[in-house]
Formats: structure tokens, C-alpha cells, sequence
């Protein structure tokens, strides 16, 4: 899987937002590349996550799982390139389409925009995939509330912005 | 991330469903979901209706610091819940596939124990639609409202 960090300046950014979610850390979600205009994150396969015990298939509450937090870090980014700020916004909806059964045993990967931030509300639209985005597992679009930058609260923020803003 | 810990064998839903019933415990059903014992969801039966339940499991948190639990999880919990009630009634020979999956959320799910039920809005030859309501401490203030379609057979 391409990896280039070093060209997406927001990378650390979305993989302390991720990292910051519980859940997320349980399911074991890695931020691979974040840039103003996209997250890509990788779920690793895990049994824990089966649905379909009969074929090994994950649930797909799971990609769900997946493409909410690509889409959400998608935002932050967006947001942050903008406006240098941070803003957590609560999804108001999402729709997921479901293409075809993630295979077994290999990791799946989320691809996410924010394609329009206006005043209020972020819009975005998202990928899952495996071997290749042409090739797709799931495709959702979601809707994002936009809320007040104070609203997000000291810690988080401190959490989201890292060591190397610290006074 | 381990492999081959986990058999493979097709799983008779009919059976599972009809033991189920027999037994009347639900719990049955979602034992053979991993993902169901991931996010800790349970099932009730009262009458003719079955309400699902989610207890508050620090796992299933978003942000820490409100603390909320994560949409994605409040999704995984009712699509799975829908999954249950077909193959509860309408007797699925197999575990049904999700289409299509669209949520609404409506307030932020706290870190306390959520409730979901399902309506089976249509059921064709080969598609279902099913509604599903979530909510957390009062049954008329819904967290989230979903509807999906999943593929019968």
C-alpha cells in the first residue's frame, strides 16, 4: 500500500484524532495518509470482528465503523487547513452502500473526503476497499454538524494538536 | 489478526433460530456472531417482540473526553439487530446480507446502556427493508433511527 506520510502534512494530525478514539484503538485503525482534501485508514483483519461465522466475512457494522471515522478525520483535516482550527463534528447522518463481502484474513481500507464544508455542515464521501479503490467494498456518504471550536475542550485538543505545540 | 482459530463450518440458521425459540433465549443466536460479543450486545424477547440491548462497555467509547459512544458502534449494534429479527422472523435459512445501511443520529449516544428495536417495513422474494430505532434512557428520544436493506435468500 502506498505510504507517502512525508507528503500528506496532516497525517499526524488525523493519527491522533483516530488514536484519541477508544474504539478506534480497540479495532486497531491506522491513519496511513491525511491531507487537506482526504484520510486514508487501514483496519486490520481481526477474528473478533467476524459477522458472518460461516465464511469469515466481517460484520458489516465494522466497515461502517470504518468509513464514520474516515469520513469525521476527514473533516478535522478539512476544517484545520482551512481554518487553523479544531472542530469535532457528531456525523448527522451517513448511508453505506454495500458493493461485495471484504475477503478474510486481509485488511480493508477506508479512503474519505471532505468534498464541501460550508458554514454549518461538512459533506464527504467515502471508500472502502482491498486490493484496489476501483474495486470497492462499500461506498458512503455522510453529513457532518459543524460546532463551535470551544466546544471541543482543552484536553482533546491538547491530545489532537501533540508534543510539538506544547508550551 | 491470528488465523485458523475460528472453524469455518456453515452454520445452520434454522436450526440455531429453532433452538432459540424452543429455549427462548435469544443470546443463543448472537453467541455464534463474533462481532456481537465484541461490542457486548445482548437480546431479550418480551411477547412477540425482541429488544436488543447494548450495556455501556468502555470499549465502545468515541471521544474519551465527553464521553460518547462511537456512531460506528451504535450502526454495528442496529444492523446487527436487524440481522437477528429477520433471521428470527422470517425464518432466513441464511444469515442475511446488508445492501444498504443509511443511520440518522438524533443526539449523542452517552456512555450508558442503549436499546434498540427493528420493524420489518417490506419483505420481497429477495430484498427486506427493516427500520430500526435506537435509544438510551427513554423510548420517545431516540439516539438514532436507521433502515436498511438486506439481501434474504
Amino acid at each position: 500500500m502506498p505510504d507517502n506520510a512525508e507528503f500528506f502534512p496532516l497525517t499526524q494530525l488525523a493519527t491522533r484524532f483516530v488514536g484519541q478514539l477508544t474504539h478506534c484503538r480497540r479495532l486497531g485503525l491506522q491513519v496511513l495518509e491525511a491531507s487537506e482534501h482526504h484520510v486514508l485508514i487501514e483496519l486490520p483483519y481481526d477474528e473478533a470482528l467476524i459477522g458472518y461465522p460461516d465464511t469469515g466475512v466481517i460484520h458489516g457494522g465494522v466497515i461502517t465503523t470504518l468509513m464514520d471515522t474516515a469520513s469525521g478525520s476527514a473533516v478535522v483535516c478539512s476544517i484545520f487547513d482551512k481554518y487553523k482550527s479544531l472542530e469535532l463534528s457528531p456525523t448527522l447522518d451517513l448511508r453505506v452502500d454495500y458493493m461485495k463481502p471484504a475477503q478474510p484474513h486481509k485488511p480493508v481500507y477506508g479512503f474519505a473526503e471532505c468534498y464541501k464544508l460550508s458554514s454549518s455542515v461538512a459533506f464527504t464521501r467515502a471508500i472502502a476497499y482491498q486490493e484496489s479503490i476501483d474495486d470497492p467494498i462499500a461506498h458512503a456518504v455522510g453529513s457532518f454538524m459543524r460546532i463551535s471550536p470551544e466546544l471541543i475542550g482543552k484536553e482533546f485538543q491538547q491530545a489532537l494538536m501533540g508534543a510539538e505545540h506544547d508550551q | 489478526m491470528t488465523s485458523n482459530s475460528v472453524e469455518q463450518s456453515p452454520l445452520d440458521v434454522k436450526e440455531i433460530v429453532k433452538k432459540a425459540t424452543e429455549l427462548n433465549d435469544f443470546s443463543h443466536l448472537l453467541a455464534h456472531v463474533p462481532y456481537a460479543k465484541f461490542i457486548g450486545m445482548e437480546v431479550s424477547r418480551f411477547g412477540d417482540e425482541l429488544v436488543f440491548q447494548l450495556p455501556s462497555k468502555d470499549d465502545n467509547i468515541g471521544n474519551p473526553t465527553l464521553p460518547a459512544l462511537h456512531g460506528g458502534v451504535i450502526a454495528g449494534f442496529m444492523e446487527m439487530s436487524a440481522i437477528v429479527q429477520l433471521m428470527v422472523f422470517m425464518q432466513t435459512t441464511k444469515v442475511p446480507k446488508v445492501v444498504d445501511f443509511s443511520i440518522d443520529y438524533l443526539r449523542a449516544g452517552h456512555h450508558r446502556d442503549s436499546f434498540a428495536e427493528c420493524k420489518i417495513t417490506r419483505q420481497g422474494r429477495r430484498v427486506a427493508n427493516v427500520n430500526i430505532n435506537c435509544w438510551q434512557t427513554n423510548r420517545k428520544k431516540l439516539i438514532a433511527t436507521a433502515r436498511a436493506h438486506f439481501l434474504i435468500d
